[in-house]
């Protein structure tokens, strides 16, 4: 079909791609630092063949108006990660030991701030 | 919109009741507002819809760059030319946030570009439409981005933790993409009698591929219900089309433009503009791949694909060699 945009590529069939490539770069997850004083976030992930261009493409993909003064990349790989199903085991038993919070006890008045 | 026509899996919304319990307390947890995150449970159909949606939606970023890329070296000015290169450069951005997203569910990346590029999965039926002019960069921005806006606020509260992040930070960006359009329309607009031609034809050849940009009406969009169930589609198809309806036309009769619609006219009893339907039967041509550039952009992508494969299979041999000769090293 013609097209009123001019492209100097004429193929007008779609190339095949059953196995264009096996392998994808690996999946780097992003952690940008927001100004200093802070500690760096997960801002998302992207993939890159090495370190170096991991740093390079999170520059542009996640600090393109000026979002970060530092950025880690770390291969998603190496991440563990907590499942969903541990969730009562990890978390519940901070549940019944109210006295680590401050509020937990009562200091009198007249003792002032404390 | 940018995800326009996914299908939905589901047979029918099930009750509460008729529901296995693990289903039941995720349907629970997002009635109550609660977010799914990648791990958690969650039933196929919802992990299957959220693939395509998040894929089309991302494709649509990606295909989006090239009605404005074609401009990109013919801009008036520098600083036009920058700010465009700029926002091409946001939509490149827009679509890796969002492949990232679809990737969580367990999709590959090279699966969805595969799945683009043999044109198994869809983008946007707006982006098979060719930019004639300059004013046409002006129209897209103020058309095309101001209708991805009105899906893509809603969608920040949408279900899915990674999603409604990706679309938190594409909302930051897209505001910047609507106002650089309408400056261009304005410029045009006070211009020259040439130029506020321009923006006049820009205006009426974007104006109903933006409203069919929201999907069929909602009498025949079958698949919006279980959709909205799931929280992955907030709002039907013909609400935000109206809402879009309601906020442009003041903008174009500010711009002392004529929407191309004779029956477009305020409604006092509703509160809302009456206005023409799109030809749906159109928008069903441009979708199944009969629209005037879908030929083109696919060729673009599948070139692109084809080409850079040198690129991306040497750097990861690069990488390889790099990571022996360390471990050699050491």
């Amino acid at each position: 079909m013609s097209s009123p945009e001019s492209s100097e590529y004429d193929g007008t069939e779609a190339a095949p791609h059953g196995k264009a490539r096996s392998t994808e770069w690996p999946l780097w997850e992003v952690f940008i630092r927001g100004q200093h004083g802070l500690s760096h976030r997960h801002v998302g992930s992207l993939h890159a063949a090495d370190a170096e261009m991991a740093i390079k493409n999170a520059r542009d993909v996640y600090t393109r108006r000026n979002e970060g003064v530092s950025i880690w990349a770390v291969e998603a790989s190496a991440i563990a990660a907590s499942s969903p199903e541990e969730k009562g085991a990890l978390y519940e038993p901070a549940n019944d030991k109210v006295y680590r919070h401050p509020t937990f006890f009562d200091i009198p008045d007249e003792v002032g701030a404390m | 919109m940018y995800a326009q026509m996914i299908k939905s899996t589901g047979k029918g919304i099930k009750s509460l009741d008729e529901m296995e319990p693990e289903e039941r307390a995720f349907q629970e947890r997002i009635d109550a507002g609660g977010k799914i995150e990648p791990k958690d449970w969650m039933p196929d159909g919802y992990r299957k819809n959220l693939i395509r949606q998040i894929g089309q939606h991302a494709h649509s970023e990606i295909v989006g760059q090239l009605p404005e890329g074609n401009w990109i070296t013919r801009a008036p000015t520098l600083e036009r030319k920058a700010i465009l290169l700029a926002k091409v450069q946001d939509e490149a951005g827009h679509g890796l946030y969002l492949y990232c997203a679809a990737e969580t569910l367990g999709v590959t990346r090279d699966q969805m570009t595969r799945d683009l590029l043999s044109g198994k999965m869809k983008y946007s039926s707006i982006f098979n439409y060719p930019t004639l002019t300059w004013a046409d960069m002006g129209a897209v921005g103020w058309l095309v981005d101001g209708a991805a806006i009105m899906n893509q606020v809603p969608l920040q509260r949408t279900s899915y933790g990674p999603y409604a992040r990706a679309m938190v930070r594409i909302c930051k960006e897209e505001s910047f993409h609507q106002r650089q359009g309408f400056d261009i329309m304005m410029k045009m607009a006070n211009g020259t009698k040439a130029q506020r031609k321009m923006a006049q034809d820009a205006l009426n050849r974007f104006w109903f591929p933006a409203l069919m940009m929201f999907g069929p009406s909602d009498k025949d969009s079958v698949h919006s219900a279980q959709s909205m169930a799931w929280k992955i589609k907030m709002n039907t198809n013909d609400e935000l089309r109206q809402k879009f309806v309601d906020e442009t036309v003041p903008q174009a009769e500010y711009l002392g433009l004529t929407i191309p619609d004779e029956t477009l006219k305020f409604n006092e009893d509703t509160g809302h503009y009456d206005f023409a339907e799109p030809d749906w039967e159109e928008f069903f041509q441009v979708l199944k791949g009969n629209g005037p550039c879908n030929t083109e952009r696919l060729a673009a992508r599948n070139k692109a694909w084809d080409e850079g494969r040198w690129v991306r299979e040497g750097l990861l041999a690069h990488a390889e060699k790099k990571r022996s000769r360390k471990m050699a090293a050491e």
